[in-house]
């Protein structure tokens, strides 16, 4: 099989290039996208991507493979691959550290401005907090976000204000607390979104959703902080 | 040479999972200057990948619930090797640490009244082993490893801890006094070495299970804590005791958790049969780990194995509903579509015994001090400090019950946090390290440099891997454990001699795959030798040359010593504080 793939390395590098190697898969088998890139790797080691739990559960190696957004390890080659060529390129928007290494720094920037950690300050007590199933659900489809960065990569609205928009991913989480029955900021987490670009910069595209490695829908988060800002307003 | 960039810290935690960053959001608590310093973007660590949950008495499925009766199952889980006094500060302190998970927002599945969902796990009793099956692993559906481990890093945020993501530990600098006194390390995304000062050193560095041709670990699971550890000269503890989890997904080696056992699931062979009722008549399926992964091989090796080639067996959920499944069990619903290709709300999942936990590790007390021993009488490694899988207390003995690993890091994260901060408090005063002592630990990676023309890390890595998984699995036996010695001797100036072909600074993962081989080939050696060495069948370290458990000679701990590459022995605590000690018996399910 033919593989394509992004290559860049700023030391050596005067600028970017796409690299056609040919690849033999295991007979019989469906490998996973990262298993071909590890199979590239063993013949030329200077090819450089991250990977950790090849299990879709640690989001290091969010890639874009023929044109879409998603996890190597979980993604079969025959999912993405188009008239027998496999195309891999870093995530877009994203500045490249080198190869399919993207530079994180302004999504985890984004994570970190929703303040993503509960906030309670009355007093505990020396046991949990008590919180009904009921509740609990309200947090399902958002607390399993692993920061892959997927679907903010595929945003547009993210490539155009990457610095203003919080993004799907960020937007998601700010949700994440503001869903929690647990979380006592609810008032402070919307005034800090409540301005034209961190939130209504969303234009319901909803490339997240088509992406999302997980099965998440940020855009359905996003609606209900929307929902909160407004209702806020009146 | 030296000339390196310096940072300087209080504390320096390397690792950035369950136990370091639960060690490091201690320390940035309280006003220190702590940095955690990890090779990965601290959630994309391997806790994340734990499922079933954190074992730990806090009385919610049964209000009567005594963290006595956790300790005496881990107790007896660990074959009696498991230090008590250790265990019963983990047992008892544990509702405590996992409370304060709570209150830091972990999402706990719930129970009708509120309170924190627990499940049965395996080797869980009520009442000292006589009231019956226990429910005691706290969960957030089976994504609990995820959720404690995003929980943890969102703590350390609101604690301005100081991260140095992406920045990969080479080797431990120690100054003319013996005192550990910080580590080289490389910044990944420029390729600068920078000398990292710092008063106390925490190796948080996890597992190894990479060693292992089939393992549910990550990739990055590389034990570069240990190999550190050894390069300076330390001895390891237990090293042999590895547990191979019954449920690792038939090919692809990805974990299913025992939560699904313990939600009802079981497991049969190739005739239907729900064979775990002969081996372990009372527990069954949710027998300890080496038992149920024992008698899963036992099954195999005599021929009631299935598929064309007879090599799984098949673990059975289809009779609980799909809401069961779906609901309690959707990260086992994802993972057995992508990677066994069946829903398991339908269909049976393939599943063989596979590489998950290292027993072993650093061997420390409970305040997470790093010790070794003189004259047999054990002694504190000034400087230097251990937590989490890379870290032997040892709460988990022989063989892990499931969920403890996740209770280990909280607890043992968070003492080693608070020893810490109160040696800081006291005033921590060294001697500052000397260019030579710097340049000593300089003196693998400039090797690794300078070498033009050697050996290739990923032919290396193979043939390693598939040795230890030849010579050194569920089943061991003297006679295939000194053939597996022989090729690891060959080794040994093989794994030395590797050449990296690509010398760029930017990101470059070769150099650090090959520094990960070699931490990997440390950790194997002290496996393979304290495996041959130890001449008994315990806990997970089962021989068929010496099929019983000998209490006359080894109740006791290993010590591999990394210099003359001996074994020695060194005595478990049977002294706990609070309880009278569990005496030996015979360890049945």
């Amino acid at each position: 099989m033919l593989v394509s793939v992004y290559r860049y390395n700023p030391e050596t590098d005067s600028e970017p290039y796409m690299q056609d190697v040919e690849v033999s898969l295991p007979e019989g088998k469906d490998p996973m996208v990262l298993d071909v890139l590890n199979l590239i790797k063993e013949k030329d080691q200077s090819l450089s991507y991250r990977r950790s739990c090849r299990e879709g559960v640690c989001g290091s190696d969010g890639v874009n493979m023929n044109g879409k957004n998603g996890l190597a390890c979980i993604t079969p080659v025959s999912e993405v691959v188009s008239r027998g060529k496999l195309v891999v390129r870093p995530l877009p928007g994203l500045p490249v550290v080198r190869d399919l290494v993207v530079d994180m720094g302004v999504f985890y920037k984004q994570y970190q401005r929703i303040k993503p950690y509960l906030q309670n300050s009355s007093p505990a007590g020396g046991r949990e907090r008590l919180q009904s199933p009921e509740d609990r659900a309200k947090l399902d489809g958002l607390y399993e976000c692993i920061l892959c960065a997927c679907c903010s990569t595929s945003c547009p609205s993210f490539w155009w204000n990457p610095e203003k928009f919080v993004g799907p991913s960020g937007l998601l989480q700010a949700y994440r607390f503001l869903a929690d029955t647990r979380d006592e900021a609810t008032e402070e987490r919307l005034a800090d979104l409540d301005d034209p670009f961190s939130v209504f910069r969303c234009r319901g595209i909803m490339n997240c959703v088509s992406v999302c490695p997980k099965g998440l829908n940020p855009t359905k988060a996003i609606g209900h902080i929307r929902d909160m800002l407004l209702s806020r307003a009146t | 040479m030296t000339g390196l960039r310096k940072l300087s810290f209080d504390a320096v935690v390397i690792g950035g999972g369950g136990a370091g960053m639960r060690a490091s959001l201690q320390m940035a608590q309280s006003g220190f200057k702590t940095a955690c310093l990890t090779k990965v973007f601290p959630t994309r660590s391997h806790t994340v990948s734990a499922q079933g949950g954190i074992t730990c008495a806090i009385a919610s499925a049964d209000p009567n619930d005594d963290w006595r009766w956790h300790m005496y199952d881990t107790v007896k889980g660990s074959d009696y090797i498991g230090d008590q006094d250790a265990i019963e500060y983990m047992c008892s302190v544990g509702p405590e640490a996992v409370f304060e998970l709570e209150h830091m927002g972990l999402p706990f599945s719930r129970f009708e009244n509120g309170r924190i969902y627990q499940r049965p796990f395996g080797g869980q009793s009520k009442d000292y082993g006589a009231g019956g099956q226990a429910a005691r692993t706290c969960a957030a559906a089976d994504r609990t490893g995820h959720a404690l481990l995003h929980t943890l890093y969102q703590a350390n945020l609101k604690n301005n801890t100081t991260f140095l993501n992406e920045w990969f530990a080479v080797d431990l600098v120690r100054n003319q006094d013996g005192v550990v006194v910080g580590v080289i390390a490389i910044e990944i995304e420029t390729g600068e070495v920078v000398f990292v000062e710092s008063k106390a050193t925490v190796l948080a560095t996890g597992g190894a299970g990479r060693i292992y041709a089939s393992t549910t670990n990550a990739h990055i699971n590389t034990g570069d804590g240990i190999g550190m550890a050894l390069r300076a000269g330390y001895a390891m503890q237990d090293m042999e005791m590895w547990q191979f989890h019954p449920t690792g997904i038939y090919g692809a080696g990805t974990l299913v958790t025992e939560g699904c056992r313990g939600e009802g699931g079981y497991l049969i062979n190739k005739d239907g049969e729900r064979f775990m009722e002969r081996y372990a008549p009372n527990a069954k399926d949710l027998a300890g780990r080496d038992v149920v992964a024992r008698s899963m091989m036992t099954e195999i090796l005599e021929g009631r194995g299935c598929g064309e080639n007879s090599d799984h067996v098949y673990l059975k959920l289809d009779h609980l509903g799909k809401e069961i499944v779906h609901n309690r069990l959707p990260g086992i619903t994802e993972l057995s579509k992508t990677f066994a290709h069946v829903d398991p709300a339908v269909t049976p999942i393939p599943v063989v015994p596979t590489c998950h936990y290292m027993m072993g590790g650093i061997p420390t007390n409970v305040n997470g001090q790093a010790i070794t021993q003189i004259k047999g009488k054990d002694q504190a490694i000034p400087g230097l400090y251990a937590c989490g899988e890379a870290a032997c207390v040892s709460v988990h003995g022989a063989n892990r019950l499931g969920g403890n690993s996740l209770l280990d890091l909280v607890v043992f994260g968070r003492a080693a946090g608070i020893f810490i901060e109160e040696q800081l408090q006291q005033g921590i005063d060294y001697r500052l390290a000397s260019e030579d002592d710097v340049d000593r630990a300089m003196s693998r990676l400039n090797a690794l440099n300078s070498n033009d023309n050697g050996e290739d890390t990923a032919v290396l890595k193979r043939e390693l891997q598939s040795c230890m998984q030849n010579y050194f699995g569920v089943f061991r036996d003297g006679e295939y454990m000194k053939k597996g010695r022989d090729n690891l001797n060959i080794m040994r100036d093989r794994v030395a001699n590797i050449a990296i072909s690509d010398k760029s600074g930017a990101f470059n993962t070769a150099r650090m795959e090959a520094l990960e081989l070699q931490n990997l080939f440390e950790v194997a050696e002290a496996t393979a030798i304290a495996a041959d060495e130890r001449m008994e069948s315990r806990g997970a370290h089962s021989r068929n040359d010496y099929p019983e458990r000998d209490d006359k000679n080894w109740l006791c701990h290993s010590m591999y010593h990394p210099e003359t590459k001996k074994l020695t022995k060194r005595d478990v605590n049977f002294k706990p504080q609070t309880v009278d000690t569990f005496e030996p018996k015979v360890r049945t399910y």
